[in-house]
């Protein structure tokens, strides 16, 4: 294991850091999220935070924003030390934080998020006005009057940075930004921070992107397991050697098409499509129109197949319309016009495992118990229902204590395991999986994503989509592109694609 | 892992050990209430105490004639209840749906005379579809308009309430028009007694034998899972499941004020014999206590009933013998279901303590 | 007769809208307050206690605390420990029932002593009451009426233009956002909650010193559970809130004229049903939950 500390000149204190997290522990019982890890962000400076997901960066932007509080270490901001034990004194502090879900009401105005949780009377002109002077200052423009529910999501993201930046911070916060982004808006995002550091301000990023961090952060700390493993200036640093600090492995072979973090889809990982044998499609849209309950078009003219022994994969920014491909091609969804022919049973692992796949209150048996039910009479074979999850709990490495534990009990990596295995048993003809990996840590994600393969291998047709672009490319046969409810297939070239999702 | 049949029968009665314990804790808890209400009222509480566990408990008469009597229309109800909140449905609107159950009921025993043997199991029936019925109103109001069913339910029992207070002084009225009650039903449309010389009525094995019906079907039956899953997670049952959740909570609801209609019919044909403006002294309320306090299972629910059917029992003779207000037992049961909900509160909270990201 | 008509109109609906636009507020904040019931009774045995011993005055104050009171049970179970808010609420309101039925019987003896208490005349604004058709029906009522009036002007205002009400109805809307901006969504649904309770006391207060003159079991009658019906009908807002009010205020303005001319062929029994059904059509006419805060009755605040 490679540990290395302040590689390289890091700024010395000749003014004090715009942030300083000195030394920060915390554990959760028996777990320990953080151990001893610190962090200097000088003015003028981007620094990135490196991390997969499980590695502490969630608990460490959690602490500063005073969510949680730090079992050891102390936070100083400008040189000052601060207490916090709630956002509000966080904001207080001057602490910004742009989250990485967001953190706006859908049914407000911009002027109305952005003037949220301020004091006295509430003036929509002035707060207006002040929207527009932030625009102009910094380039985020938007329109004050706007419903947030209205914009796009790069247009909402920039919402979220102009809330954090109309309350004089000293240090702006940005949890995972590009997530959700397309290849375009996500270097403009990049850009701006460069820019808007070099202007003198203080920023923080938080990703697992590796290539992002690189190319615009100042400085790189790279968190593991909850201890700082690398800190030093980006400039001498690389990816591998980056990788090779968050993953832990021993020099940086890159994993092939089995993480995000990499340039451009591995080798290896893409197959010849598998429609040149002339088989019949096992998912079929043809000419498929979906309006929503309120006659807004989601899905215009669609038309995709997808046969045995391929995984087509959907790239798309959000609201793009994936979601309701996803659950159209898994028969969740009726077409308003079109045609769609399926198989009678499609497994479907849907991103949202809590409300939409599992009953948590429930135990595993009658989770698994669940696929099928609709269709079921008669009685509920229960023996059979208890072999089968005793099946995939050890065929899957799900760490639970028995068949019998609710569902609650799990955690978000073993429960989608245990999804996952639910949908994939008596090989199904087809797979529908929506952001399979979301919030899993790396073990769980390649067993994730070796299970999808190993569908895929065993003659199963898959459609996978997922916000993180790379996974996309990582696993696909063959890559789709959804903008505006149009379906488009585009030869897998990462530029395309990425002019693609943004409808160019 | 495989459970061996075994261990299959030592949990099962490891679990109807658990359930018989926490009966039991309940009433002592029940008995703490009391105490202490009676004591802040300034009542005198030890007649008062002694007056309810006579007139619950304290003779043969008590015990078969008074509380297993109170006992059966809670159960009933109380199985209504614990049906709907199972599938997700907040059915408060049981009162109403007894209510109609035993308005049409009531109807039905005109005809009695020339029915026969089959009198009573039709009148039954009757109550039963005049349920379903007012739930289906309610149910429709839901599916079609989206209205909440808490407020629909309560609305219909208020109309079930005023509907009942005309029918008794108009169509239904006793033949010397004097009375806001209906005439007494023809003896062929009476539930026959269970025990001679006692109060207590077929009702009573009505209300095992749905009990046990319930419970068997809900563990067994493939829609009885449907109807579990759709109230644990509506959206999972859809999206994992595929579960038609309309059909299912309709179906649910429907059955539900089947059976709440069937408490109304077997409360006017076994016990009271004719339909009068107070009929239900909020039985259909009392259930949604006994629902919850026996964590919806249908079984439990006829231990939480017996406990009610006790606690009123012994309430009316509290009023009679010791000049305390009967509706001081509402009072009780309305704090447990709330020391219920403090309890799981309290259980759950380690695992919010001990939650976090990373 | 129709000036008649529309002041008693204005007079019935006045505990409407009391209750309405309090559980407005609650709602707004995300918490449906089924226990609203409980509050009105509470309020409406206070008041006749209060006004018994210390006048009118102190009956509506002492209804607002008590109302406040039993809200503030409500809150602890559904705001504090996040419980269910229709379970919790059904349970105060028969606590709150059966309590006030014991106590009532407790104080004034178990055969229903019949007792009055002093009620609140009506109050001529001078000037405003004298404009034709509206003028006696608005400005010649008991005085809470008026406090109505300034209640509903307040609340419109104090959510559109203060940075609190600003913050109630994203908490309303999406809890998540108002605690990342530094708002404590747990003290704000708190404080709506016990706003509401004490509306609903005003309103309870109102049947007995404003209309009945005195306290009878259940004299509530499901009107908490109408206010909840009238906030859906006035699209979750005070002006709306206080326009459906009107509806149910011509409700029983009707009913009470039907049974004056003693109209006995048509059943009164029926008659008292009315503004039940009429609860169910409006609800059914306003199609639910069309624009209802997006996080109404939500248990779990944390996104995940």
């Amino acid at each position: 294991m490679i540990d290395r500390h302040a590689k390289g000149p890091l700024p010395a204190a000749a003014e004090p850091s715009a942030l300083s997290l000195n030394g920060i522990s915390r554990h959760f019982g028996q777990v320990s999220a953080l151990s001893n890890v610190s962090l200097r962000v000088n003015r003028g400076t981007v620094h990135a935070v490196l991390g997969e997901n499980g590695a502490g960066k969630t608990t460490l932007m959690r602490v500063a924003f005073g969510l949680v509080k730090p079992n050891a270490g102390s936070i100083e901001v400008r040189g000052r030390t601060v207490r916090l034990s709630s956002p509000a004194d966080a904001l207080q502090s001057g602490i910004g934080m742009v989250h990485q879900h967001f953190t706006l009401v859908p049914a407000m105005t911009v002027a109305e998020n952005v003037a949220l949780g301020g004091r006295g009377l509430y003036s929509a002109q002035q707060w207006a006005d002040k929207v527009r002077a932030i625009g102009d200052r910094t380039g985020l423009v938007l329109d004050p009057t706007a419903r947030v529910a209205d914009l796009p999501v790069s247009a909402q993201q920039r919402c979220e940075i102009v809330k954090a930046l109309a309350r004089d911070v000293d240090v702006l916060i940005l949890d995972e930004p590009t997530a959700v982004l397309a290849p375009d808006e996500a270097q403009d995002l990049l850009r701006w921070m460069r820019s808007y550091a070099n202007d003198g301000h203080a920023l923080v990023l938080i990703t697992h992107k590796l290539r992002d961090a690189i190319a615009t952060a100042t400085d790189i700390t790279v968190l593991r397991l909850g201890k700082s493993v690398f800190s030093g200036a980006a400039g001498t640093t690389n990816e591998d050697e980056l990788a090779a600090a968050m993953l832990g492995t021993g020099l940086a072979q890159p994993q092939p098409a089995s993480n995000s973090h990499t340039t451009g889809p591995a080798p290896g990982g893409k197959r010849p499509a598998g429609g040149a044998d002339a088989r019949e499609p096992v998912l079929s849209a043809r000419g498929v129109s979906v309006r929503d309950a309120l006659g807004v078009a989601r899905l215009s003219n669609v038309t995709l197949n997808v046969y045995p022994g391929e995984i087509v994969g959907v790239a798309a920014v959000e609201g793009a319309g994936q979601r309701e491909l996803l659950r159209l091609v898994s028969g969740r969804l009726q077409p308003t016009t079109g045609q769609v022919t399926l198989p009678a049973h499609v497994g479907f692992v849907p991103e949202d495992r809590q409300n939409d796949a599992l009953m948590l209150d429930a135990p595993l048996v009658e989770n698994i118990a669940l696929r099928g039910a609709g269709a079921r009479t008669g009685r509920m074979p229960w023996s059979d229902f208890q072999h089968a999850t005793s099946e995939i709990i050890s065929q899957y490495a799900v760490k639970a204590a028995g068949a019998k534990v609710d569902a609650r009990t799990l955690s978000g990596g073993n429960q989608q395991k245990l999804i996952v295995g639910r949908e994939l048993a008596n090989q199904p003809p087809a797979l529908i999986v929506e952001n399979p990996t979301r919030g899993l840590d790396f073990r769980a994600t390649q067993a994730v994503h070796t299970a999808v393969r190993a569908a895929r291998d065993a003659g199963t047709a898959v459609v996978l989509y997922s916000s993180d672009l790379d996974e996309v490319l990582s696993l696909a046969d063959r890559v789709v592109v959804m903008h505006s409810g149009q379906l488009v297939e585009v030869p897998g070239d990462r530029i395309a694609i990425g002019r693609a999702m943004l409808g160019s | 892992m495989l459970a061996t049949s075994d261990n299959t029968t030592s949990a099962r009665w490891q679990q109807v050990a658990r359930a018989l314990l926490r009966a039991l804790a309940l009433a002592g808890l029940a008995l703490v209430l009391l105490v202490l209400l009676l004591t802040l009222t300034g009542q005198r509480t030890g007649d008062a105490l002694r007056a309810l566990v006579n007139g619950a408990g304290g003779s043969w008469y008590a015990m078969t004639s008074v509380t297993l009597v109170r006992a059966i229309p809670l159960a009933l109800a109380g199985l209504s209840v614990s049906l709907a909140f199972r599938a997700g449905i907040l059915n408060i609107g049981v009162e109403g749906q007894l209510l109609a159950g035993a308005a049409a009921a009531t109807f039905a025993a005109l005809a009695a005379p020339t029915l026969g043997a089959a009198a009573v199991p039709l009148i039954l029936m009757v109550g039963a579809l005049a349920g379903a019925f007012w739930a289906g109103i309610a149910a429709l109001l839901r599916r079609k308009f989206g209205v909440l069913e808490v407020i629909s339910t309560i609305m219909l029992n208020y109309v079930a309430l005023h509907t009942v207070g005309y029918l008794v002084r108009g169509p239904l009225q006793e033949p010397t028009r004097v009375y806001p009650q209906s005439f007494t039903i023809d003896a062929r449309a009476q539930l026959p007694v269970l025990i001679p010389g006692t109060r207590l009525h077929w009702g009573l094995v009505i209300a095992l034998v749905l009990a046990f019906a319930l419970w068997w079907w809900l563990r067994d039956r493939a829609a009885g899972f449907r109807l579990r899953a759709v109230g644990l997670n509506a959206r999972a049952a859809f999206s994992a499941g595929r579960i038609d959740v309309d059909r299912t909570t309709m179906g649910a609801f429907l059955v539900s004020g089947a059976i709440a209609g069937v408490a109304g019919a077997t409360e006017l044909t076994g016990v009271t014999y004719s339909l009068y403006e107070n009929f239900s002294p909020g039985y259909g309320y009392t259930a949604i206590a006994v629902a919850l306090l026996a964590r919806l299972h249908p079984l439990s629910v006829l231990v939480t009933a017996l406990l009610f059917g006790a606690l009123e029992a012994g309430a009316s003779a509290m009023q009679r013998d010791a000049g305390v207000p009967s509706v001081l037992v509402q009072v009780v049961e309305a704090l447990l279901i709330l020391l219920v909900l403090s309890n799981e509160w309290w259980q759950t909270r380690h695992r919010r303590l001990g939650e976090a990201g990373t | 007769m129709i000036d008649a008509l529309l002041e008693a109109t204005i007079r019935w609906a006045t505990p409407f809208a009391l209750a309405a636009l309090g559980e407005c507020v609650s709602e707004r904040a995300g918490v449906i307050n089924i226990g609203l019931e409980g509050s009105i009774i509470a309020g409406a045995l206070g008041a006749t206690v209060a006004a018994g011993l210390f006048g009118p005055t102190a009956g509506f104050a002492v209804g607002a605390v008590s109302g406040l009171a039993v809200a503030l049970c409500f809150a602890l179970f559904a705001v504090v420990m996040r419980a269910d808010q229709i379970i919790t609420g059904t349970a105060i309101t028969m606590f709150a029932l059966g309590l006030t039925g014991t106590l009532y019987r407790v104080i004034y003896g178990a055969s229903g002593v019949s007792l009055t208490t002093p009620t609140t005349a009506a109050v001529a604004i001078p000037g405003l009451s004298a404009i034709p058709f509206v003028g006696r029906a608005l400005f010649a009522q008991p005085p809470i009426t008026y406090v109505l009036y300034g209640l509903i002007g307040l609340v419109a205002w104090w959510l559109a233009r203060t940075q609190s009400g600003l913050a109630l109805r994203a908490v309303g809307e999406r809890p998540e956002a108002a605690a990342a901006a530094g708002i404590s969504p747990v003290r704000v649904q708190f404080a709506a909650v016990l706003f509401a309770g004490a509306m609903a006391g005003l309103a309870g207060g109102t049947l007995v010193l404003a209309q009945a003159g005195t306290f009878v079991e259940q004299m509530s009658a499901g009107r908490g559970f109408i206010a909840i019906a009238i906030v859906v009908l006035g699209r979750w807002r005070p002006l709306g809130v206080a326009a459906a009010s009107l509806l149910f205020g011509a409700a029983y303005t009707v009913q009470n004229l039907f049974q004056s001319l003693g109209l006995s062929e048509v059943p009164y029994n029926l008659f008292l049903a009315v503004p039940y059904v009429l609860t169910l059509v409006v609800l059914a006419a306003a199609r639910g939950a069309a624009s209802a805060p997006a996080s109404l009755g939500r248990r779990q605040i944390e996104s995940h």
